[in-house]
C-alpha cells in the first residue's frame, strides 16, 4: 500500500512526536509513504481567515505536486492541513470558475479522481481494523481513553466526508481494536480554542478546563487526538495533569514499536507515569 | 469571491455585498440561534452570531465589521454544520474579515489580526511557517512580550521551537501565489 505524504509545518516543531510515531507505526503497517516533494504551508486557520483565494492557493501548489508525483492518495495526519486542503478540494469540484482562476495562478490542472484522505480514515478505511488487530503485541488493557475529535477532522462535513459531526466513533473503534477501553462523553467535538491560546489565552484555557474535566468525570485516564493544536492546548491549558496522546502513539505502545521514550520526552505533561501504572511501558 | 468596484460598492446593499462575496445568503436565517448555543467563543463575543445574521439583514455595515465577534470566530464551523438552513457562517465570517481588512476598519481584536499576518507573512517567507521568527515578529507589532513566556521556553527546550527555517526550494512559486492572490482580487 502506498500514498502521497504532507507532513505539515509542525511535524518538525511543534507535533514532533504525532509526525515520528506516525512514520513508525504506518512502517510497522507495511505501508510506503512518499513525502510530497518540496510541499508549502496549508495556509491554516490565519490564510483563509484573511485571504480566501490565498487559502485555497497555498493548498492547491500541493495537491499539484502530489498529484504529479503520481504516489497514490493523499494521507494527512494534522487535521488543521487536511481540512485545508479539503477545503480547495470542495470549491475544485463546486466551482468551475474559480477551480479554472487557482488553477490559472498555480499552474496545473486539477484531476477530480485525486483523493485526500485523513491519517484516522487512512487507517479505518484503507489499511482496516482487521489488520490493526493483527499487529497488536500488547492490548492497551484497561487504558480508558477519551476520544477528542475536535473540528477539523469533522466539521464541515460538506467538506471533510468523514466520521459523523455530531458523534464521531473512527477513533473510538481504533482504540478499541487496540485493546483500550475509550469512554462515551459529550465533549469529544467541542472546540478547544484553536489559535486563541496566543492572543486569548484565558478564553482557551476555559474551553480547555470544561473539556479535560469532562474527560475525568466520564472516567477516562487520557485523552487521545489527532490535532497537533488541539494536543498543544489541551496539554498546556489545563491544571489537571491528564495526559493527552496522539492516537498514532497510542499505536506504536500496541505495536510495541522502538523509540517510544522520544515521543513522551516530547510531551509537557508525561505520560509515562500513566503507562507504567497499566504496565504499558 | 468577486472583488467589487467601488462604485458598485456603493451602489449594493452592505447585505448584498456579503451575498456576493461569500456565497452565503443571510436572508434564509429563521433565528433559531443554534449557531450562537454552539458556539465555542459566542461567551466572549460582543456580537453573537445569531446577531451578526440579523445586522447584515439590516445592512449596520459599521457595527459588524467594527464588532469584535468576527475576529472572536475561530472557524470551528459548529455554527454552520448545524444551521438547519444551511447557511455557512463561518464561510461567512471569513467574508466579514477579508471586508474589513479591505475597508480599512480597524480590527476590533488587534492582535488576532497581527498574529494571522505574521502567520502569513511566515508562509510568504519561507514557504513554510518557522515559529521561532513568527512568534518575535507578532511580539513586536502587539508588544504582548510577557504572554506565554514560560510555556514557550519549555517548549523551546524540549526542541519544538526549531531555531533554524525550513525553507522550500520553491520560494518564487510561493511568491508569485501571492502577488497573484493581492493584485487580482
Amino acid at each position: 500500500m502506498k500514498f502521497s505524504y504532507f507532513p505539515g509545518c509542525t511535524d518538525h516543531s511543534t507535533s514532533y512526536e504525532y509526525g515520528r510515531s506516525t512514520l513508525s507505526v504506518l512502517e510497522a503497517l507495511g505501508v510506503e509513504l512518499v513525502e510530497i516533494e518540496d510541499w508549502n504551508c496549508c495556509g491554516a486557520a490565519a490564510t483563509h481567515s484573511i485571504n480566501h483565494l490565498l487559502s485555497l492557493c497555498l493548498p492547491a501548489r500541493n495537491i499539484s505536486k502530489a498529484q504529479s508525483a503520481q504516489a497514490g492518495p493523499l494521507v494527512v495526519p494534522c487535521a488543521g492541513c487536511f481540512n485545508m486542503l479539503k477545503r480547495t478540494e470542495y470549491v475544485f469540484k463546486q466551482d468551475e470558475v474559480k477551480r479554472k482562476k487557482i488553477e490559472e495562478i498555480v499552474g496545473f490542472t486539477y484531476q477530480p479522481s485525486f483523493e485526500i484522505l485523513a491519517l484516522l480514515d487512512v487507517i479505518l478505511n484503507r489499511i482496516g481494523l482487521e489488520k490493526i488487530r493483527g499487529r497488536v503485541k500488547r492490548p492497551l488493557k484497561n487504558l480508558k481513553t477519551a476520544c477528542y475529535y475536535g473540528c477539523a477532522l469533522v466539521r464541515h462535513p460538506k467538506i471533510t466526508h468523514f466520521d459523523d459531526p455530531e458523534n464521531p466513533q473512527s477513533m473510538d473503534r481504533l482504540m478499541e481494536s487496540l485493546g483500550a477501553q475509550p469512554v462515551g462523553w459529550s465533549y469529544k467535538n467541542d472546540c478547544c480554542g484553536a489559535d486563541l491560546a496566543l492572543t486569548h489565552g484565558d478564553v482557551v484555557r476555559e474551553l480547555v478546563g470544561r473539556i479535560v474535566l469532562m474527560s475525568q468525570e466520564a472516567g477516562a485516564h487520557c485523552i487521545v487526538t489527532s490535532c497537533g493544536l488541539c494536543q498543544a492546548n489541551l496539554e498546556m491549558r489545563q491544571d489537571l495533569g491528564v495526559p493527552i496522546f496522539y492516537f498514532t502513539e497510542l499505536m506504536g505502545v500496541a505495536f510495541d514499536v522502538d523509540g517510544r521514550d522520544r515521543w513522551w520526552k516530547k510531551h509537557m505533561i508525561s505520560p509515562k507515569r500513566l503507562l507504567d501504572s497499566l504496565g504499558l511501558t | 469571491m468577486e472583488a467589487l468596484t467601488n462604485r458598485e460598492k456603493m451602489e449594493m446593499s452592505f447585505l448584498e455585498e456579503v451575498k456576493r462575496k461569500s456565497g452565503e445568503d443571510p436572508n434564509l436565517c429563521y433565528q433559531c440561534l443554534k449557531c450562537t448555543a454552539g458556539c465555542p467563543t459566542a461567551p466572549y463575543m460582543d456580537i453573537r452570531p445569531n446577531n451578526i445574521i440579523r445586522m447584515i439583514q439590516m445592512g449596520m455595515r459599521r457595527e459588524v465589521l467594527g464588532s469584535r465577534a468576527i475576529w472572536l470566530c475561530v472557524s470551528c464551523e459548529t455554527c454552520g454544520t448545524r444551521c438547519p438552513n444551511e447557511i455557512d457562517i463561518g464561510v461567512l465570517m471569513d467574508s466579514l474579515r477579508e471586508m474589513a481588512i479591505e475597508e480599512g476598519i480597524p480590527a476590533q481584536e488587534r492582535n488576532i489580526l497581527l498574529l494571522h499576518q505574521a502567520f502569513v507573512q511566515s508562509i510568504r517567507r519561507g514557504g513554510r511557517v518557522h515559529e521561532a521568527t513568527m512568534l518575535i515578529d507578532y511580539k513586536l507589532k502587539s508588544k504582548d512580550f510577557m504572554t506565554d513566556l514560560i510555556p514557550g521556553m519549555k517548549l523551546f527546550l524540549k526542541g519544538k521551537i526549531p531555531l533554524v527555517p525550513s525553507l522550500i526550494k520553491g520560494r518564487d512559486e510561493i511568491k508569485r501565489i501571492f502577488e497573484k492572490c493581492e493584485k487580482g482580487k
